[in-house]
């Protein structure tokens, strides 16, 4: 009995004395500055001027300038469509387009598609950024292909800013997706729907009653995935148009920047941030309580 | 006529699978074409010539040489760091039956799905507060601590795959947890290890929010932010020139992946969030 308490009570300090090394670095560089988001955004902070050096607590002052801002809506909605379309629609349907037209095809077509697609993961976002806002430019490529067609030049970026980003964070993420669902997919035996084919089910029935009741799950948890990277991303975008023209591809990320980092006004960005953060928690616990009812399963 | 829809209905996905991969490989297609087409446009084309012109004007400025050495200096170090502390911490998560346990490794993938966009205001706080702001190593400890919870979760769910009879084997003969862990288990675990440098490195070499934010000075700035810097802030931006950067500073990624494809997937099947 004592014997298995000091080995319980040695193999709790192994614990810690192996996570210390990493319990520090989160604590000091991921935690700590998750709980000052709350305290900061709760005062008047800024890198310059008086309040630089005298920092007070305003209450729920930058809240109520935030509400009042009227961007807040444009950036809001903004946020919305880019989520929507690229995360959403655009990443998710696509990497289960992909995955579900892979499936049992020739090994060298999976190869190559896959390495297209996947491409664009590992592709840095400055890059992408760069390739996509030539792809749109004046004088880019998708002008080039219309014009073979006979149609004139559109300013992409200037008409359409918008669908040019969600564009963008489609090719750069839908590796994320395609590969989850390809996984999932592979679980699913042959044998059931070639049962179900026999049985005289169709192509649609057989993706309605089988396949997509099958991989629920993993759809359940690459949307919270997808939903999570979509609202942090930054880089692709802000490369890309820098928010512009005016604030039409001004996302919450993209207004937190230009509020802490332009504008100097740290306190106001931190209250974006709790914003940003807020959600990030509640859809991450989502997350934990999907994975942890899949292990139950 | 049946049999010709049966056909149909067997080309149609191969069609639509190649136009995809057609329209994912041309944005590539034409920043290859570019970097080495001395008088490349925005526009996909085929060059008259070939050329090596613009990496060589890239490659032999001093300022961009200077970036990729940087990147690549953050991007190991920072590896380096995320894999001993994700092996050490993922041990006693693997092998330690404690409820605590659990709770930490629930609390890791809880952390690796928190966007680093939301902690970058307070964490450029912190570093002005700590007087890190534009220090190359405080970036890395950074970069460090937000890379851990995808590295130890992944790392533990590897040793979960390595079997506790070899490492018991080691303890009956006499060996210490730790020589157990470097002799008997380290060898075992090569390819989680490699897995989850790959994740690491990647997503750091890729970066670009925290050294836009984190660091300022032009002789320690990484290629990410460089290349932003080099194009973005001039009005004349030669497409050629920037094409060959971007191809030189994808290049390390592409060619890790083509040596990891298969521990890439792995990396996937773990779940969790991997933030680039």
């Amino acid at each position: 009995m004592v014997g298995t308490r000091n080995q319980q009570k040695r193999k709790i300090w192994k614990t810690a004395l192996f996570f210390s090394p990493s319990i520090l670095l989160l604590g000091v560089f991921f935690i700590g500055p998750m709980i000052m988001t709350v305290f900061f955004s709760f005062t008047d902070i800024s890198l310059t001027g008086s309040s630089a050096q005298a920092m007070k607590f305003v209450g729920f002052r930058n809240f109520i300038e935030i509400f009042k801002d009227p961007k807040l809506l444009t950036v809001l909605k903004n946020t919305m469509v880019f989520l929507v379309f690229s995360g959403i629609i655009g990443q998710q349907c696509l990497g289960f387009l992909l995955a579900s037209l892979m499936r049992g095809k020739n090994r060298l077509v999976r190869k190559f598609v896959g390495f297209t697609v996947v491409a664009g993961w590992i592709t840095p976002e400055v890059i992408a950024a760069f390739m996509f806002s030539s792809f749109f430019a004046d004088a880019g490529t998708l002008n080039k292909i219309i014009g073979i067609f006979g149609a004139s030049p559109v300013s992409w970026l200037f008409t359409f800013p918008m669908a040019c980003v969600v564009i963008a964070n489609i090719w750069k993420g839908s590796a994320y997706s395609m590969m989850m669902f390809q996984a999932s997919l592979d679980n699913i035996s042959d044998d059931i729907v070639e049962a179900a084919r026999i049985d005289g089910a169709g192509g649609l029935q057989i993706l309605l009653r089988i396949t997509l009741p099958m991989i629920k799950s993993t759809m359940a948890t690459t949307f919270v995935i997808v939903t999570l990277s979509t609202l942090g991303a930054f880089g692709l975008v802000f490369a890309m148009t820098g928010g512009g023209p005016a604030i039409m591809t001004t996302t919450l990320s993209i207004f937190m920047y230009q509020k802490a980092f332009i504008a100097y006004q740290i306190g106001y960005g931190m209250a974006i941030a709790l914003f940003i953060l807020a959600i990030g928690i509640l859809l991450s616990l989502v997350y934990i309580r999907l994975i942890r009812a899949n292990d139950g399963n | 006529m049946k049999k010709k829809k049966k056909n149909l209905q067997k080309v149609i996905p191969y069609m639509v699978l190649l136009i995809i991969a057609g329209a994912f490989l041309l944005p590539l297609l034409w920043l290859v074409f570019a970097a080495f087409n001395p008088e490349a446009s925005q526009a996909f084309a085929v060059p008259k010539y070939m050329s090596v012109e613009n990496f060589r004007v890239i490659l032999t400025d001093a300022k961009n040489q200077r970036g990729f050495l940087n990147s690549l200096f953050i991007s190991v170090v920072q590896t380096g760091i995320v894999l001993v502390c994700s092996l050490l911490a993922a041990y006693p998560l693997s092998r330690y039956e404690l409820k605590t346990g659990q709770k930490i490794t629930m609390g890791m993938l809880f952390l690796t799905s928190i966007p680093i966009t939301a902690v970058m205001v307070p964490v450029y706080q912190m570093f002005i507060m700590m007087k890190l702001v534009d220090s190359i190593g405080g970036t890395i400890i950074f970069l460090s601590a937000s890379g851990l919870p995808y590295g130890i979760w992944m790392m533990k769910n590897f040793l979960d795959g390595v079997s506790v009879d070899l490492e018991e084997a080691a303890w009956i003969d006499g060996a210490s947890a730790v020589k157990s862990v470097v002799h008997v288990v380290l060898p075992l675990m090569l390819p989680g290890l490699f897995t989850v440098a790959m994740f690491t490195f990647v997503g750091s070499w890729g970066n670009f929010f925290v050294p836009l934010i984190l660091l300022q000075s032009t002789e320690k700035i990484p290629a990410a932010v460089n290349i932003y810097r080099f194009f973005g802030e001039r009005g004349q931006v030669i497409y050629g020139q920037l094409a060959a950067y971007s191809i030189v500073y994808m290049l390390p990624v592409f060619v890790l992946y083509f040596f990891s494809q298969n521990y890439m997937s792995k990396g996937f099947a773990m779940t969790g969030a991997s933030k680039g």
